[in-house]
C-alpha cells in the first residue's frame, strides 16, 4: 500500500470526521439532557446552508455576515423548535417527543422544498478554498485543512463553556439529574434552551462547511449527515461530548477508508454507519466512552 | 375454587365485550350486513367508478392493512419500530420478481442480467405475495432477534437503520433488483377484491390476536416490561411474534402496492414511506384498530386531495403554480399537531363496537382498556 | 429437601456490594420475614431470586433445580411469584385483565389457534377468565373487575397485585413491603389477609416489611440484613433481643 495514498485518504477522513463530530455534539448534548433523539438536528444544517446561500446571492451580503446570520438564525430556530414542539411534551412518554421530532424533521425538509425548491443548487466556492497544498506528497485542499481547524477551535470553545463556566456546570448537572438540578435552583428551561442554541449553532457551522465541501445544496442534504451523526454520537457514547467527537472522527475516517480500500463496497458507503450503529447497540450499548445506566426495579 | 355466578353481571358483561365482542346481540348480524354491503359495493365499484377513484380505494385498502400491521407492533405491543419501509421493500421486490413474466424481466434488466434462477420464474399473484410476506417475516426474525432487546428510541433508530440498510442493499444488488433503475411493467393484478380482502383479513387476524390472551400479553409488555416478565410473559417470544407478524403483513402489503403501481424503485422505500404509515397509526390512535381504519382512509384521501396543491392549477382567470412539497408540509404539521394537542389521536385506545354505535352497552364507566 | 435454597449468594453493582454471602433455606409452608434498614439489600435479594438480576456469586436452588441466572419469566413458570415495592400494575388495563395476564403462562394454544378460536383455545380462555374472577373474588375485588387498575385506591392496588401474583399459581410468593403506606389498622387487615391466602393457596411466603409489629406478629422466622450482610436470624423473640439488630436500627425510625 502506498503510504502517501494512505495519508491522502486519512486527511480526507479526518476532514469528513471533524464535520461529523461537530454535528454529533448537538445530538449528544440534547440526548444527554432530554433523552431525545432530535431528528430535526440534521435538517438544521440544511437550513443554515440555505441561509448563507440566500444571504450572499439574493441579499448580496458579505460572506462573513451571511455566516454570522446563519449561525444566529439556526440557533434561534433550534431554540424555537424545542419551545414549540418538545417542551409541551416534557412530561409525556418519550416516544411522543420522538414522534414530534420526526414530524419537525419532515416539516423542515419539505418546507425547504416549498421555499427553496427541490432542485439542488450549486454553491459558490471561493478559489482559495479549492486550492490544493502539497504536504510531503499528500495534496490537500485548503478546505480540507480548514474544516478540522474550525472544528478544533469550536471544540476548544465548547469545552471551555461546558467545563469552565457556571452555565456549563448547570448543563452537566441537568444532564445528570434533571429533578435534582431543579431543586438546586437551576433554571432547567433556560439551560435546555441554551443547550439547543449551542448544539444548533454547531450544526449551523457544520452545515456551511458541508455545503462548501460538496459544493451543492438541496433540502434533503441534512438527512444522511443527520442520521450518521446520531450514529457517531451513539458509537462514542451518547450524552458524552468527547465520545461524540471520537465517534464522529472514527466514523468519518472509517467511511472514507472503506470506500478507498474496498471500492466494490462504494455503493454501501451509507450503510456503513448503520452497520456500526447496530453493532454498537448489540455489543456495547453504552458506546465507547459512555456510562452505564440501569433501570431501578 | 370456582365460585362463578355469585357476582352481579357488571364485570362479566364488560369482559365478554373485551373478549368476545358481543356487546349487542345484533352485532354479528350487523357485521354480516356491513360485509355484504362492502362486497356489493366493490362489485358495483368495479363497473361504475373511474380508474382514478378505484386506485384511491385500492390504496385505502392497502394502507389499512399496513397501518394495522404497524399498530400491532408500535401501538399494541409498545415496541416503537421505524422499519416498515424496509419490510415493504422486501415484500414488493420478492413478489415482483416472482410474478413478473420472463419477457418483461428481460426488458427491465438490460444493464445487468437477472440471476439465472429468477429469470424464468413466473408464479401466480397469491403465491408471489405470500412468498414476499414470508421473506419479509424472515427478515423480521433476522432483524428482531438482535434489536428487540433494545428499548424506546434505541429500538426506533436501530429499526430505521436496518430499513435503510435493506434499501441500500436493494440499490446495489443490480443482478437481482435492477438497482436504482427499478422495475417497470409489473403485472397489475391488484384490484378492489384483492386490496380490500387484504384489509379485511388483516383486520380480522390482528383484532382477534389482540383480543386473545396473546394480545393481553402484548399490552402487558407495553405497560411494564419488568412486571410482564415477572408474571411469566416471555418478552422476547411475544415481541418477536408481534414483530414478525407485522413484518409479514407489511411484506404482503408491499407486494400489493407494487402490483397496484406497476413500477417500483429503491427510492420509494425511504423513511418517508414509514412516516406515512406512522402518521396513520398516530392519527388513528396508537392501540386502536378502528382508529387505524379511519385514519388510513383520511390520510389516503387527503394525500390525493392535496395532490391538487402540488400541481399547477388553472382557475380560468388566473393560473396558480403548483407548490411541490406542500403535501408533506401539511402531513408533518398534522403529525406534530396530533402529538402536541390530541395525543390520543382519533380513537386513543378505544374501539368502535356495535354496542357503542347503538348505545346498547351497559352503563359501566368507559375506560381506556376496552380494546 | 427445602423448597428454596440460597447458598452464598452475592451481588455487586459496578464493584459496589449490594448483597454478600446471603444464605437462606425455606421449607414448604414457611413464612419468613426479611427486614433491615433502608438500602440494606432486601429488594436486591428478591431481584436475585426472581431473575431480575443475575447473582455475581452463589447458587439459588428451587425445588431441587438450580435456577441461578434464569430468565424472570422462566423462574415464574417454575413457581415463584412476586409483588413490587412500588406497585407495578398494568395501570391502563382493567383489574381483571391484570390477573388474566398472569394466567397467560399456562396457555397451551398457539397464536394461530387463538386467532381462529379453536375449541381448545376457547376452553382455555374460559378457564382463565373463571379462575381470574374467582381470584378477584377471593381478594375482595370482584366488584372492581372492570375498573382500570391505575384508578383503584392504593389498598386495592396492593391486593390486586397479590391476586395477580397468585394467578401464576406459585408455590413461593415474595411480597415486597405489602403494608407500605398503610395505617396500623389496614396493616393488621393485610396480615390477616396474608395468613388467609397462605392457608387457602398452600403458599410459602417470603416477606419484606418495615412495619415491625406486623413482621413480628406473622413471621415464624426472620432474617435481618444490613449493608448486604445477614446480621441476625431467628424467631421474632430472638430478633427483638438481638444486640446487632438493635444497633443496626438505632436511630432509625421503624414506622410501626
Amino acid at each position: 500500500m502506498d503510504l502517501a495514498l494512505f495519508f491522502q485518504h486519512l486527511a480526507n477522513g479526518i476532514s469528513l470526521g471533524s464535520l461529523y463530530a461537530l454535528i454529533a455534539i448537538g445530538y449528544t448534548m440534547v440526548y444527554g439532557i432530554l433523552r431525545l433523539i432530535n431528528f430535526a438536528h440534521g435538517d438544521l444544517l440544511m437550513m443554515s446552508a440555505y441561509i448563507v446561500f440566500y444571504g450572499m446571492l439574493v441579499f448580496a451580503l458579505p460572506w462573513w455576515l451571511s455566516v454570522v446570520l446563519a449561525v444566529l438564525l439556526t440557533a434561534a430556530l433550534g431554540m424555537g423548535i424545542e419551545r414549540a414542539a418538545y417542551r409541551p411534551l416534557r412530561d409525556s412518554p418519550r416516544i411522543s417527543v420522538l414522534i414530534s421530532a420526526i414530524g419537525v424533521s419532515f416539516f423542515l425538509q419539505n418546507l425547504g422544498i416549498v421555499v427553496f425548491g427541490g432542485r439542488a443548487k450549486a454553491v459558490y466556492r471561493p478559489a482559495w478554498l479549492a486550492a490544493t497544498i502539497d504536504i510531503g506528497g499528500v495534496s490537500i485542499t485548503t478546505l480540507a485543512l480548514l474544516i478540522p481547524g474550525v472544528t478544533l477551535i469550536l471544540l476548544l470553545m465548547l469545552s471551555h463553556l461546558v467545563y469552565r463556566t457556571k452555565t456549563g456546570m448547570a448543563m452537566r448537572a441537568v444532564s445528570r439529574d434533571y429533578d435534582t438540578a431543579r431543586l438546586m435552583g437551576i433554571d432547567v428551561d433556560r439551560i435546555i434552551s441554551f443547550t439547543f442554541v449551542t448544539g444548533s449553532a454547531l450544526a449551523a457551522v457544520g452545515g456551511i462547511m458541508w455545503a462548501l465541501r460538496y459544493p451543492q445544496i438541496h433540502p434533503m442534504i441534512g438527512v444522511m449527515p443527520g442520521l450518521k451523526c446520531f450514529v457517531a454520537a451513539v458509537f462514542g457514547g451518547i450524552g458524552n461530548i468527547p465520545g461524540a467527537v471520537l465517534g464522529g472522527f472514527l466514523l468519518g475516517i472509517g467511511e472514507i477508508m472503506l470506500v478507498a480500500f474496498i471500492p466494490n463496497l462504494a455503493g454501501y458507503r451509507d450503510a456503513f454507519a448503520f452497520v456500526i450503529l447496530i453493532l454498537t447497540l448489540l455489543f456495547r450499548p453504552t458506546g465507547l466512552l459512555g456510562e452505564k445506566m440501569a433501570e431501578k426495579v | 375454587m370456582r365460585r362463578q355466578g355469585l357476582k352481579p353481571p357488571g364485570a362479566f358483561v364488560r369482559l365478554s365485550e373485551a373478549y368476545r365482542q358481543q356487546p349487542s346481540r345484533w352485532g354479528p348480524l350487523l357485521t354480516t350486513v356491513i360485509i355484504l354491503c362492502l362486497v356489493s359495493f366493490i362489485h358495483w365499484a368495479g363497473g361504475h367508478l373511474n380508474p382514478y377513484q378505484v386506485r384511491i380505494l385500492n390504496l385505502i385498502g392497502i394502507n389499512i392493512g399496513l397501518g394495522l400491521s404497524l399498530n400491532l407492533i408500535n401501538g399494541f405491543t409498545g415496541q416503537f419500530c421505524l422499519g416498515h419501509a424496509g419490510f415493504m421493500a422486501v415484500g414488493a421486490y420478492t413478489a415482483t420478481l416472482l410474478m413478473m413474466p420472463p419477457a418483461v424481466k428481460q426488458m427491465n434488466f438490460f444493464m445487468v442480467p437477472l440471476v439465472a434462477p429468477l429469470r424464468q420464474v413466473e408464479l401466480p399473484f397469491l403465491a408471489a405475495l405470500l412468498l414476499g410476506g414470508l421473506l419479509s417475516a424472515l427478515m423480521g426474525v433476522f432483524i428482531g432477534a438482535p434489536v428487540l432487546r433494545l428499548r424506546g428510541d434505541y429500538l426506533a433508530i436501530a429499526t430505521l437503520g436496518f430499513s435503510e440498510i435493506i434499501r441500500i442493499v436493494i440499490t446495489n444488488i443490480r443482478s437481482v433488483t435492477n438497482g436504482a433503475l427499478g422495475l417497470k411493467g409489473i403485472p397489475a393484478y391488484t384490484d378492489l377484491w384483492w386490496s380490500w380482502g387484504f384489509a379485511l383479513l388483516t383486520l380480522v387476524v390482528v383484532s382477534r390476536l389482540i383480543h386473545s390472551s396473546y394480545g393481553l400479553a402484548f399490552k402487558a409488555i407495553r405497560e411494564d416490561e419488568i412486571a410482564a416478565e415477572a408474571m411469566g410473559v416471555g418478552l422476547f417470544r411475544h415481541k418477536m411474534l408481534a414483530f414478525t407478524l407485522g413484518a409479514f403483513i407489511a411484506g404482503v402489503g408491499g407486494g400489493f402496492l407494487a402490483s397496484l403501481l406497476t413500477t417500483i424503485d429503491p427510492n420509494m422505500f425511504r423513511f418517508t414511506l414509514t412516516f406515512e404509515i406512522l402518521l396513520i397509526v398516530v392519527l388513528g390512535g396508537m392501540g386502536s384498530i378502528t382508529g387505524t381504519v379511519i385514519a388510513a382512509t383520511i390520510v389516503t384521501v387527503l394525500k390525493e386531495v392535496l395532490r391538487g396543491v402540488e400541481a399547477p392549477m388553472d382557475l380560468g382567470f388566473v393560473s396558480l403554480p403548483g407548490i411541490p412539497g406542500m403535501r408533506m408540509v401539511i402531513f408533518s404539521l398534522l403529525l406534530i399537531v396530533v402529538v402536541l394537542f390530541y395525543r390520543e389521536g382519533i380513537m386513543g385506545r378505544r374501539e368502535l363496537s356495535w354496542g357503542r354505535v347503538l348505545g346498547t352497552r351497559d352503563k359501566t364507566p368507559d375506560r381506556g382498556a376496552d380494546t | 429437601m427445602s423448597l428454596l435454597h440460597l447458598q452464598g449468594v452475592g451481588k455487586k453493582f459496578n464493584g459496589l456490594t449490594a448483597v454478600s454471602d446471603f444464605n437462606l433455606s425455606m421449607e414448604s409452608g414457611e413464612l419468613v420475614g426479611l427486614i433491615g434498614p433502608n438500602g440494606a439489600g432486601k429488594t436486591t435479594v428478591f431481584n436475585l431470586i426472581t431473575g431480575v438480576h443475575k447473582p455475581t456469586e452463589g447458587r439459588i436452588v428451587f425445588k431441587g433445580e438450580d435456577i441461578t441466572g434464569l430468565r424472570p419469566d422462566l423462574i415464574t413458570r417454575r413457581g415463584i411469584a412476586r409483588t413490587f415495592q412500588n406497585i407495578r400494575l398494568f395501570s391502563k388495563l382493567t383489574a381483571l385483565e391484570n390477573v388474566l395476564v398472569a394466567n397467560h403462562l399456562r396457555l397451551r394454544s398457539s397464536p394461530v389457534e387463538a386467532v381462529i378460536r379453536l375449541g381448545r383455545y376457547r376452553s382455555e380462555e374460559r378457564e382463565m377468565i373463571g379462575y381470574s374472577r374467582s381470584l378477584l373474588e377471593a381478594v375482595g375485588l370482584a366488584h372492581v373487575a372492570g375498573e382500570q387498575a391505575g384508578s383503584l385506591p392504593y389498598g386495592q392496588q396492593r391486593r390486586l397485585e397479590i391476586a395477580r401474583a397468585l394467578a401464576t399459581r406459585p408455590s413461593l410468593l415474595l411480597l415486597d413491603e405489602p403494608a407500605a403506606g398503610m395505617n396500623p389498622v389496614e396493616a393488621q387487615e393485610l396480615m390477616d389477609f396474608i395468613r388467609q391466602i397462605r392457608q387457602e393457596f398452600d403458599l410459602t411466603i417470603l416477606l419484606i416489611e418495615h412495619h415491625m409489629r406486623v413482621v413480628m406478629g406473622i413471621c415464624e422466622r426472620i432474617l435481618v440484613l444490613d449493608y448486604g450482610v445477614t446480621i441476625a436470624q431467628g424467631s421474632p423473640a430472638d430478633i427483638q433481643k438481638d444486640q446487632n439488630v438493635i444497633s443496626a436500627y438505632l436511630g432509625v425510625e421503624t414506622d410501626a
